[in-house]
């Protein structure tokens, strides 16, 4: 009930789970996002499009706090993370994927798995070596946690094999289910298709599907493949040169001239 | 025939155990270079430290043995800790070469100091373990270097069960592979740096009581430190078993040079043999025989 009351009471808010205001990055003289924002409402899924250096993934590493904006704030469920370690907004429950596979290459899935349940760990760095009994038995409740991602994923067979064993496609979903595995509140994914064939595509969809809508996660997708964006985002974002030129539902997007232009290729001078 | 092999099995067992306990000091080394990419050109002045904080409390009379190894081994972990947190943690994103000169300087300052406070004569330390040799096949050994040397691989024993079997040591090794997608699970990067330098800091406290032991503690003890570069070139400046194996490379090749080739020309063969290894090693792999490929980030 008390759960029940906190979502009516988030709906009358405006509901929004994640807020960027405004920021803007600079690399030396490079300008890498300028002034955008972004609203993600909670259980949803938003797309961030646009071409090849368009501040995209800049825009995630603010999010979780690898950057810092020089403009701008960040919001998480109305608490200010916008000057916050990297590890903490991770134990806020923000978790993300990379777009170049970033997996412990050394270690096995298992152990991948497991180190996404890090932040859920009570029992501290010293409290483990005093009191090795209680983080035996955390361990434990642990590992179904990360058995049931096991399952939902399909990765039964391959929880002992080093990740750089792994095929392409298998190596995404692991590191899907990694960051599943802290239980986020809003799953930040970049480019989680990127270099798959067709099917790859289609079951990965269904996973980020699943993930938002069984799992109530909020979902903030970057991607390049415009069918799938259209097919399961919610809202769509679109930057282009670090500025955000458009935003909206999918169909309002693709309407937009602005995209059009900036995906088809402006005449020259011709860019707003 | 079979005297001669008996010479050469005593050269390598005696070489194989100072090679455990070069492997011992080596790790602290390790260690350090694993977790935080920190290059440690003061692990030789770490175990002088240990080594005279022994002495020192072994000097207190009735200190049983057991508790200064205790204190010693608490000390250096709170160095350990210390260190990184007033030292190297401002120095995080600085260029390597920083962090490298910061370890030189303070590998000077703990030299100077040592003798300033503890006084510059030899000390020994001796150990309750006599001095009777102890046979082994063809070899008889000086019972400290059998000690060293299973204190050695007890260390690495403990160690590769940390880094494979618990959540500390498996989070390590994510922090070594990459910090930051290691930030991004939420691992406390820092944290982990610390518990590196305070584990070097162990390994120290324990290199000190051995080599100790073995050579007395004064300023010369840091000495032990420079061999731990062939060390950790022939096996990888990274990796566990690498400072294992590279130890004891190290030891049988000096003991070899000192048996073989010294009596040829006078002597001295045995301190510089393992260097000519280590640069032939540069040459050919570079990332040593368990290393990355990879040991630059990009």
């Amino acid at each position: 009930m008390v759960w029940a009351a906190a979502r009516r009471e988030a709906a009358r808010e405006g509901d929004n789970q994640l807020v960027v205001e405004g920021v803007s990055k600079r690399f030396g003289g490079v300008v890498a996002v300028q002034d955008v924002s972004l609203e993600v409402p909670t259980g949803s899924i938003v797309s961030i499009i646009g071409p090849n250096g368009a501040g995209k993934t800049s825009l995630l590493n603010m999010i979780s706090g690898f950057y810092k904006p020089d403009t701008g704030r960040i919001v998480l469920e109305g608490q200010d993370i916008t000057q916050r370690k990297p590890s903490d907004i991770a134990a806020l429950g923000v978790a993300r994927t990379f777009q170049n596979i970033a997996l412990f290459s050394g270690l096995t899935v298992l152990d991948n798995l497991m180190l996404g349940r890090h932040v859920r760990m009570k029992a501290g760095v010293l409290a483990s070596v005093i009191y090795w009994g209680m983080a035996q038995k955390e361990d434990i409740a642990h590992r179904q946690v990360v058995e049931e991602i096991i399952e939902f994923l399909k990765l039964q067979d391959l929880r002992k094999l080093q990740t750089a064993a792994l095929a392409y496609g298998l190596r995404k979903r692991v590191e899907l289910g990694r960051a599943l595995a802290l239980e986020p509140k809003v799953l930040l994914l970049d480019e989680p298709m990127g270099g798959m064939n067709q099917d790859e595509k289609e079951d990965m969809a269904r996973y980020i599907l699943d993930v938002n809508q069984e799992r109530g996660v909020t979902v903030v997708l970057i991607e390049h493949d415009m069918g799938v964006v259209m097919d399961i985002s919610d809202r769509v974002v679109v930057l282009d040169r670090g500025r955000r030129i458009a935003s909206g539902t999918p169909e309002e997007v693709q309407r937009d001239p602005a995209v059009i232009q900036a995906y088809l290729g402006a005449s020259k001078g011709g860019r707003a | 025939m079979s005297e001669e092999l008996e010479f050469l099995l005593s050269l390598v067992l005696s070489g194989a155990s100072i090679g455990l306990m070069y492997s011992l000091i080596a790790l602290g080394f390790v260690l350090v270079y694993k977790a935080t990419d920190a290059i440690n050109f003061a692990q030789g002045e770490f175990v002088m430290l240990a080594g005279l904080i022994v002495v020192v409390a072994l000097s207190f009379e009735s200190m049983p043995l057991i508790v200064a190894i205790a204190i010693v081994v608490a000390a250096m972990i709170g160095f350990g800790f210390g260190l990184e947190r007033v030292v190297l943690r401002p120095l995080l994103g600085r260029p390597v070469v920083a962090v490298i000169m910061a370890t030189i300087g303070l590998a000077a300052i703990i030299r100077g100091l040592g003798p300033v406070i503890f006084g510059k004569e030899v000390r020994a330390l001796s150990l309750p373990i006599g001095d009777e040799p102890i046979t082994l096949g063809p070899a008889s050994l000086p019972p400290i270097q059998v000690l060293g040397a299973v204190v050695a691989v007890v260390f690495f024993i403990a160690f590769s069960w940390f880094f494979k079997k618990s959540r500390m040591g498996v989070a390590m090794r994510a922090v070594a592979d990459n910090q930051q997608v290691a930030q991004a699970m939420g691992i406390n990067v820092e944290r982990y740096f610390a518990l590196a330098w305070a584990m070097a800091g162990i390994v120290s406290a324990l290199g000190g009581v051995v080599w100790g032991a073995m050579l007395g503690v004064d300023v010369q003890l840091s000495l032990v430190g420079l061999k731990v570069f062939p060390v950790v070139i022939l096996g990888g400046l990274d990796s566990i078993g690498g400072a294992l194996v590279g130890g004891l490379i190290v030891g049988i090749v000096e003991s070899l040079a000192a048996g073989y080739l010294d009596p040829y020309v006078g002597g001295g063969t045995k301190d510089f043999a393992p260097y000519v290894l280590m640069i032939l090693m540069l040459m050919v792999r570079p990332y040593g025989i368990f290393g990355r490929r990879q040991i630059e980030r990009v």
